[in-house]
């Protein structure tokens, strides 16, 4: 801790949403090792998410899923340099309490893990750690937003390789902020109340068109092509989970996506990034998924 | 006609600067490829993450470009990331950082730690406006060893350094760009 002057305040939601800010444009990369972290900085990720297993074996192996190991968090916060996230399950906030401790930069409350509470997601504005949170749609986003999220993802469906939920969802949330912009202050109370948000979130959304916080895509990318249509949908930035070391070629596939990210509406920078990437990550067509499995409806 | 202004948009917070461009009535536009950055008469690079936009400057062949512009004397400010991009050292680079290296000074990464340690601040700089500046502070570096034509434009109270100027080259530790502050940008463009 460094002593600043009494001009100095830390923790306070412009610092938290702050860092977010700083990684538009960017791609945060999930990572069970130092060694994959490495290979996702090297690549150009902005931040990486340390986690024990990538979504797709989580589904795969089933069982209850939780916190990391902070031991191995801890290994991956030493390998490198850009911030490191790591997700708790939603409404364990003791999860939370612990990787505030370890320091991490920013807490995912994530519905890749089992959910342990179902009525309840964490109180977001009592830690001084941001956190990022999914959502499906308008309504989720603005609820996770009143409770103290400095960050959205848009959920997608974790671990298939499927983009289509992501984008789904990401339609519907910027198709319902449109949709905003049109309504009476007597329509906006009545979404307030349909959302279970206060109106004052709500007339602030509809003034500016805006998410209050960045918003980024999460869940089934794996191409660069993917990448680029989520931010021509009008995310802020790209979470890859699977897709990059579930490939034939992580390290190839990873510096892509990055570029893709950045040039996502330039065809020809895309055909070259594409091209040579090898094997992308099987992937799992959302219907033959049973309801149980579908990650995305965790949460409230 | 005035000149545009041309905001490095690799990755990281490039739009808020073009917002505030945008309220100050300047002609702005995104910098990715090097036809871009001939249509532009100073250039700001952002915050964001110093490593990724180091290897996108390299990918997207705007490293040499941007440098040989800065040296024929296209004024350019960094911020936070943006400035790490300028400075001639870096303390602790990863290995094979690519950056622009115009700027007599040494950058220190993540000089106050992780972002637990981010802060908002305000900075007095008494040649940029007569009133302290709100700015933020987020996984900031700070700046060393300046050479000397390097002129030191703002300290922290324990007197480390947080804004620097050599020649038409500016750089902050710390983000105007997310107060909606006007000083810095209005400071930048009188260079």
């Amino acid at each position: 801790m460094v002593k600043k002057s009494s001009m100095t305040k830390m923790n306070t939601f412009g610092v938290k949403s702050g860092l977010a800010q700083m990684l538009k444009g960017g791609v945060i990369m999930d990572v069970v090792t130092a060694e994959h972290a490495k290979i996702a900085e090297d690549a150009g990720a902005v931040a990486v998410m340390a986690l024990e297993r990538v979504p797709a074996d989580i589904r795969k192996e089933g069982g209850v899923a939780r916190m990391s190991d902070p031991k191995l968090i801890k290994s991956i916060m030493k390998a490198v340099t850009i911030p490191v996230m790591a997700k708790v399950r939603i409404g364990h906030f003791v999860e939370a309490q612990i990787l505030e401790s370890l320091g991490v930069d920013y807490i995912d409350e994530s519905e890749v893990l089992t959910p342990a509470d179902e009525e309840h997601h964490i109180d977001k504005r009592a830690f001084n750690v941001p956190f990022v949170c999914g959502c499906r749609d308008l309504g989720e986003a603005l609820r996770r937003v009143n409770e103290g999220a400095a960050m959205l993802r848009t959920k997608g469906e974790a671990g298939t390789g499927n983009v289509v939920e992501a984008v789904r969802q990401a339609r519907a949330v910027y198709s319902q902020l449109a949709a905003l912009k049109k309504m009476s202050a007597k329509q906006l109370r009545a979404k307030a109340k349909e959302y279970r948000v206060p109106t004052e979130l709500i007339a602030r959304a509809a003034k500016s068109g805006k998410l209050p916080v960045v918003n980024f895509s999460a869940g089934g990318i794996a191409t660069p092509a993917d990448a680029a249509l989520m931010m021509q949908l009008g995310v802020e930035g790209i979470f890859v989970g699977s897709g990059i070391f579930k490939s034939a070629n992580p390290r190839k596939r990873a510096k892509a996506i990055v570029e893709a990210t950045t040039h996502f509406d330039n065809p020809d920078i895309l055909a070259k990034v594409s091209e040579g990437l090898g094997e992308p990550m099987r992937g799992i067509e959302l219907s033959t998924l049973a309801e149980g499995e579908r990650l995305a409806r965790r949460g409230i | 006609m005035k000149e545009t202004v041309g905001v490095l948009a690799l990755q990281g917070d490039f739009q808020e600067h073009l917002d505030i461009l945008a309220k100050l009535g300047v002609p702005a536009i995104q910098v990715r490829l090097p036809r871009d950055l001939e249509r532009v008469g100073r250039l700001i690079i952002p915050g964001g993450e110093s490593t990724t936009i180091g290897k996108l400057l390299v990918t997207s062949k705007l490293l040499q470009p941007i440098r040989a512009r800065i040296k024929k004397g296209t004024p350019v400010w960094g911020t936070c990331a943006g400035g790490i991009a300028m400075a001639k050292r870096i303390a602790d680079p990863e290995k094979g950082q690519a950056h622009l290296k115009v700027m007599d000074i040494t950058a220190r990464r993540n000089a106050f730690g992780r972002q637990l340690e981010s802060f908002e601040a305000k900075i007095f700089m008494p040649k940029v406006d007569r009133k302290p500046i709100p700015v933020l502070f987020i996984r900031a570096p700070v700046f060393e060893s300046p050479g000397k034509d390097v002129e030191v434009l703002a300290r922290l109270p324990d007197k480390r350094i947080v804004a620097a100027q050599q020649g038409k080259i500016l750089v902050t530790s710390f983000h105007p760009e997310l107060t909606g502050a006007t000083a810095l940008h209005q400071y930048f463009l009188s260079l």
